[in-house]
């Protein structure tokens, strides 16, 4: 066991626990407002598939819900259990953002979980469209308070130190610190795209499948539109994000377009092999000097590249490959959404042509795919920092020993393995069942 | 006492309290899940459905309790949760099973169901053995040593007896007919190892901590304390009796849930006094812990705000959920 390395190994367990609970939260958080559209559309209209697309994609939101908790809970211990170094230095801060995520966010949504699933008949309409709005309001204050942590780590303000130790000195400064407006929006906007392009997919594989339910039509004309809005908007709001990185964090930003020597005019690269060995890439293929009119809105713009960072900058592939699957992402949802909301003004939602259904079919999970290549752009970016510019992840790993780690690791890699493979077998299995009648936990329909 | 000797005090208390709300409000609904495997499949569902809409709730205890842990007391954090590393792991693992099989069980196709069964079954289980280990090793400092062990493993064997009564006097409370029998039979069983694992943790504490032994053991605190022993005897006693009585399953059925409320408090209580002014017993006191001053303000505040209005929500979902459960279905 000498030869494993602790710090690798619980990174490694680190990144593992919290990819899996972000696929969870990322449907969460806006597939809540979603029922409660769908809920709205009903009361407003009595229009039946408005109640059908609310119970089936209730059944979507309970799994994914608990699959949140579940994982969330291992993320609240990981903390302390992979990073007390991290806690002992910056824990004033880090500290009070993760309580009041705690006392604002996890009880509410938590508490009104079981009214809103469950409270039909117990309590009116009415608190029921409350609780269902509480809930809602939970999981986005989550990713509010979160967010807000994360982002400090990535572009730290309002602090000062003192013998080692992070102290507060404005928390506004803290929570709006400069990177966190974009990546806040940018998160919320992943998450919609998340849904609507679930929503979306499973409807279309309903229809593919002739499995159609009275909920499909309105679930995928909802995705289709949701998606065809949201898209524009991540990508204007993706690339502020970009121009606000390139400032605070320049050296992520040179990986990212895999800028070796500081240039002029540098070209956008759509295909490259970034060595580290050599310090340049092989195969690339570019836009001329596309990057310096994305990053500095001039052909002729300057970007700074990796050579004036050597040592303190990030691994270069991962990001660079990171960033071009989650932008190629974006394209395609473009693209699909477009087409779709182009093809509905026409069709009917079972009529649509069905190249684009099974394209569809086929993005059913992108969101996720992009969401977790972009939060590996930003965290692998923020290497070989933690607290960026502040304090190296070397410094502050824990002290269990490496056989420890690698016993839980294990452990957690098989667990999550099979719930993933059950989760979207049991989505695929419910969409296909093809009842949207009153659904019973309990068993009994 | 100053405001800062005064903090690191109040997040000592919330945070037993809620460690103490975890294992009552958990406690009931992993003993559900522990009794699973005793009841026919049609009685399975009707049992899930009394916790149903609690569960999560019940478990965003444990996560304020360790967020508290970590905010407040840093250094012990990292030290509690190094030395368990690995129990901590059993725990969350147990803990990832049983709550997506609440879903899963009813939402898989129908041959998965019995899997999921099982699951929820195992999860509860690992749970709460971790739990009584950890429980175990915690109360006295991760002392080495055969008889530390020893004692850490009376507890494991203990909690899910605890659970066992807590989730039985639940379902007495939440179900009608037969399943209510049952649930009154498994209640009235778990008492024996209860009352035995109280009884040799009593006796094993001083034993195995000096700082305990003084602690009880010298007048006038020993009089003073004499009523926690005492109450939780007599609640013993009366919920072995109220088990007994026919009318405990109709206007009576709320009094077993209290009663064991009772034990488990008094067995609180003792633990606190045991342990206080320690977070690690004989080797840290809870101001040697704390964080500093204006960090512990900041969530003072929240802390004073937010956690009556989680009581008072909380209630509001148990008023909602009030009497006998019904089958869950999403309307
Ligand atoms: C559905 C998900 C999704 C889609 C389609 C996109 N993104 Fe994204 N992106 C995320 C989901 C995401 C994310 C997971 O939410 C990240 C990770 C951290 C964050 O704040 O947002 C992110 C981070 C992120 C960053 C920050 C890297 C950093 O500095 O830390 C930039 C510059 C972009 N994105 C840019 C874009 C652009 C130009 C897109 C155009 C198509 C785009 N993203 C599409
Ligand atoms: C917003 C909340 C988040 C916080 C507070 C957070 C915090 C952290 C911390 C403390 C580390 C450990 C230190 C390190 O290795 O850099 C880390 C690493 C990491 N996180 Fe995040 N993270 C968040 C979100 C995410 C998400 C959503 C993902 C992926 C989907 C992610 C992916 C990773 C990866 C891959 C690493 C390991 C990077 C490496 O070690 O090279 N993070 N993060
Ligand atoms: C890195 C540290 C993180 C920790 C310690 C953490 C912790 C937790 C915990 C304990 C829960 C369960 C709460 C409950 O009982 O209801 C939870 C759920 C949740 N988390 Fe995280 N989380 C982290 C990262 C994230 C990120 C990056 C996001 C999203 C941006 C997020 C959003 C949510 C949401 C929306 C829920 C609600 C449950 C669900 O949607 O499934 N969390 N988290």
């Amino acid at each position: 066991m000498e030869t494993l390395d602790p710090l690798l190994l619980a990174r490694i367990q680190f990144a593992a626990n919290i990819t899996f609970h972000i696929l969870f939260p990322t449907i969460t958080i806006a597939l809540c407002w979603a029922l409660l559209f769908f809920r709205w559309r009903w009361i407003a209209t009595r229009n039946e598939a408005w109640l059908a697309a609310y119970r089936l994609w209730t059944k979507v939101f309970a799994l994914s819900f608990a699959m949140g908790v579940v994982s969330g809970i291992t993320m609240s211990f990981q903390f302390g259990t992979n990073w007390p170094g991290f806690m002992e230095r910056v824990g004033n801060i880090a500290g009070p953002l993760l309580g009041y995520e705690v006392l604002t966010a996890f009880f509410l949504e938590a508490t009104f979980l079981g009214v809103m699933l469950f409270g039909h008949g117990r309590v009116s309409e009415r608190v029921h469209m409350i609780a269902t709005a509480l809930v809602a309001l939970g999981t986005t204050s989550s990713a509010f308070w979160i967010l807000a942590l994360n982002s400090w780590m990535q572009t730290p303000a309002g602090f000062y130190v003192e013998s080692g130790q992070y102290h507060v000195e404005s928390w506004l400064a803290v929570i709006f610190n400069p990177s966190f407006p974009y990546r806040f929006t940018h998160m919320l906007i992943a998450s919609g795209l998340t849904v609507s392009f679930l929503l979306a997919g499973l409807s279309a594989w309903q229809i593919l499948r002739r499995r159609e339910t009275l909920a499909t039509a309105v679930a995928l004309r909802t995705g289709l539109i949701a998606g065809a809005v949201l898209i524009p908007l991540q990508i204007f709001v993706g690339d502020m994000h970009g121009l606000n990185t390139l400032e605070h964090q320049p050296q992520k930003v040179a990986a990212i377009e895999g800028v070796w020597q500081t240039e002029r005019g540098a070209p956008l690269l759509l295909f490259a092999m970034p060595d580290e060995k050599t310090r340049s890439n092989r195969f690339e293929i570019g836009i001329p000097k596309g990057a310096s009119l994305i990053l500095k809105h001039d052909p002729e713009g300057e970007i700074r590249g990796l050579n004036e960072f050597e040592g303190r900058h990030p691994p270069v592939a991962p990001l660079f490959w990171g960033f071009r699957i989650m932008v190629g992402i974006g394209v395609l949802m473009l693209l699909a959404s477009w087409a779709g909301v182009w093809a509905l003004r026409r069709r009917a939602p079972n009529a649509l042509p069905r190249p684009l259904l099974w394209g569809l079919v086929g993005m059913t999970f992108s969101g996720w795919v992009a969401t977790v290549a972009g939060w590996y752009v930003t965290e692998i970016g923020r290497q070989p920092y933690l607290v960026f510019g502040e304090l190296l992840t070397r410094d502050l790993v824990g002290p269990a020993p490496a056989s420890s780690i690698a016993i839980s690791l294990t452990a957690y890699l098989i667990t999550y393995l099979v719930l993933i493979v059950a989760y979207v077998s049991v989505l695929f299995y419910m969409a296909g069942k093809a009842d949207s009648t009153p659904y019973a936990q309990g068993g009994q329909a | 006492m100053s405001f800062a000797q005064f903090l690191p005090l109040f997040f000592f208390v919330i945070l037993g309290v809620a460690m103490l709300l975890y294992v009552l409000l958990d406690g009931f609904d992993l003993g559900i899940g522990l009794l699973l495997p005793l009841a026919p499949n049609a009685e399975k569902d009707s049992m899930v459905a009394s916790i149903g809409p609690f569960w999560d709730a019940n478990e965003t205890w444990l996560v304020l309790g360790v967020g508290i842990l970590l905010i407040a007391f840093p250094q012990a954090h990292g030290q509690i949760l190094g030395a368990l590393y690995l129990p901590v792991t059993a725990m969350l693992i147990g803990l990832i099973l049983r709550g997506v099989a609440f879903d899963f069980r009813v939402k898989a196709r129908d041959h998965h169901k019995r899997l999921w069964n099982l699951n929820f079954f195992a999860g509860s289980l690992i749970a709460t053995l971790a739990q009584g280990w950890m429980l175990g090793r915690y109360v006295t400092g991760f002392g080495q040593g055969t008889g530390h062990h020893a004692f850490a493993l009376l507890i494991t064997l203990t909690l899910p007896a605890a659970y066992v009564m807590l989730g039985g006097c639940w379902l007495l409370l939440k179900s009608e007919g037969d399943l209510q029998e049952k649930a009154r039979c498994w209640a009235r069983r778990s008492l024996v190892p209860v009352a035995l694992g109280l009884l040799l943790i009593s006796l094993a504490t001083p034993w195995v901590s000096e700082t305990v032994r003084e602690r009880w053991f010298t007048m006038p605190a020993f009089l003073a304390l004499l009523p926690i022993p005492l109450i939780c005897v007599l609640a013993l006693a009366g919920l072995a009796w109220v088990l007994q009585r026919p009318r405990v399953r109709e206007e009576f059925a709320w009094l077993p849930f209290v009663l064991a409320i009772v034990i488990l408090l008094m067995g609180f209580f003792g633990l606190a006094y045991s342990l206080y002014p320690y977070v690690i017993m004989d080797r840290m006191t809870l101001w040697d812990a704390a964080a500093s001053t204006p960090a512990l303000t900041v969530i003072f505040i929240g802390t004073v705000i937010t956690v009556p209005v989680i009581l008072g929500y909380t209630a509001f979902s148990y008023w909602v959920f009030r009497g006998k459960s019904t089958p869950l279905t999403y309307g």
